[in-house]
């Protein structure tokens, strides 16, 4: 049986970790492969990387990040940020990238969804939208990190992205982001049922009752987080075992053999 | 030496990685005169099936891996695209015809359950149908990593030996002969997919 995701997101500035695990001591907090490493044996289900390097130039040091990364941890990865080309698309995935996830450019040119996909797969093409409530039923598109609104209803462009050819839909509340007072749970179950590809449900999670609300409330397949755990409030192993007794499936650590 | 087949759409870093971890040596070749000296070849893959065929002609890549596979039996593991690819043909964005070394046909996954996703994304139970070399260490039921929309629908049911519940029972793992198919990434499946890719390099 599939099991739902818990997903961290580490935010990545030329090539360092300028949002991740807060590390007391010891090991290179801006690291990414240090970091990476700390997730995949704690047990997390996939990682995302985020790239959010101001200029063009300081972009190129991604595909250096998630090639180290791939070579050390044996884990699903996702990166996003500034993926506007087949180009980047094709090199992220050559480097060792599972899922590429696109945000503005998939709302500038919702074609260079449908070319990656035909090109790639849906499977590994993800579309990032960043959405803020407008009325009580209604939420609206933001671009270029959340900083421009462009009237487009988050719904309906989950469902036309889809027909692109997108695989999941990375749904972040731009209300509830950094909050920690739960997902948007009522966007996110607006998107999830309207459409039939996998939602990860991003932005606000602060608590294990926020991630397992999520999934079941929200209908989300997964939870993207970072805050929580990169703070260390919660483990990741914590938050999977408290998941897998409210019941919903996860992939909990085995026991070792004697 | 074990040869992993760069046709331009596979996370070829992943993979090689993962065969260095395990102490063997590869190499990321498109060349089919160094795919032939290799012990084992990989056939990665991300990636779209028409693409995934468009750049293995493009690099002139068939008939040689053909020759190497089919007529040689130089044992072979396809991952994910690189599984599906030794089909027939693959409903992906129309029909594209395949390899063709099994008969088999890719199929969309379906159910008729309204909340059910495509593509089928995440960690998955590996049910282990048939005792083989390469399920070696791995508890039936282990979780590995999936990421597709397509599974290769053998016509000979006896092929596939492993399989996952995904909306009905899905092929996850299938054998003929000297060619291996996993569907999920063992390369992204952390302890189990390195003890099934060790496995398969060391002679399942």
């Amino acid at each position: 049986m599939l099991k739902a995701r818990i997903i961290p997101c580490l935010d990545v500035r030329d090539g360092r970790v300028v949002k991740g695990i807060n590390f007391t001591n010891l090991v290179d907090a801006g690291e990414p492969v240090a970091q990476a490493k700390l997730y995949d044996a704690e047990g997390a289900d996939e990682l995302c990387f985020l790239d959010i390097s101001a200029s063009h130039e300081n972009r190129e040091t991604i595909y250096d990040v998630v090639e180290r990364t791939a070579e050390a941890c044996f884990m699903p990865l996702t990166v996003g940020g500034g993926v506007s080309t087949i180009e980047h698309v094709r090199k992220l995935l050559l480097a060792g990238a599972d899922k590429v996830s696109i945000n503005t450019a998939a709302v500038a040119n919702p074609d260079f969804v449908a070319s990656a996909a035909t090109k790639f797969g849906s499977q590994c093409i993800v579309v990032a939208i960043d959405a803020k409530q407008t009325s009580a039923q209604t939420w609206e598109i933001f671009t270029h990190g959340g900083r421009r609104c462009t009237g487009i209803d988050a719904v309906t462009f989950a469902r036309q992205m889809v027909d692109f050819g997108a695989g999941e839909i990375l749904l972040t509340s731009m209300d509830r982001d950094g909050t920690k007072q739960g997902f948007d749970l009522t966007l996110t179950r607006a998107v999830a049922n309207a459409v039939d590809v996998p939602i990860i449900a991003s932005g606000g999670a602060g608590t294990v009752d926020h991630l397992t609300a999520g999934i079941r409330e929200g209908h989300a397949s997964a939870v993207l987080a970072a805050s929580i755990f990169h703070f260390g409030e919660i483990s990741i192993q914590t938050a999977k075992t408290s998941m897998s007794r409210a019941g919903i499936p996860m992939r909990l650590k085995e026991k070792q053999k004697r | 030496m074990i040869g992993i087949v760069d046709y331009g759409l596979g996370n070829l870093v992943s993979v090689a990685a993962a065969v260095s971890r395990l102490d063997f040596e590869p190499t990321v070749t498109v060349n089919p005169d160094v795919l032939a000296d290799c012990d084992k070849i990989i056939l990665p893959g991300v990636g779209a099936f028409g693409d995934g065929m468009r750049n293995l002609a493009e690099r002139s890549l068939i008939e040689p891996l053909r020759r190497i596979v089919v007529d040689e039996g130089k044992p072979i593991l396809g991952i994910c695209l690189g599984a599906q690819l030794i089909s027939n043909a693959s409903d992906e964005f129309g029909v594209s015809s395949g390899l063709g070394w099994i008969d088999a046909h890719c199929r969309k996954l379906t159910s008729n359950d309204p909340s059910f996703k495509v593509p089928h994304v995440g960690w998955n139970n590996l049910i282990q149908k048939k005792d083989d070399p390469i399920f070696c260490n791995i508890p039936d039921d282990a979780l590995f990593y999936y990421v597709h929309s397509y599974y290769v629908d053998p016509s000979n049911d006896d092929l596939v030996i492993g399989e996952c519940e995904y909306g009905s029972r899905v092929t996850s793992v299938l054998r003929y002969r000297n060619i291996y198919a996993t569907q999920f990434h063992p390369e992204k499946s952390q302890r189990h997919g390195l003890t099934l890719l060790q496995n398969f390099l060391t002679g399942a």
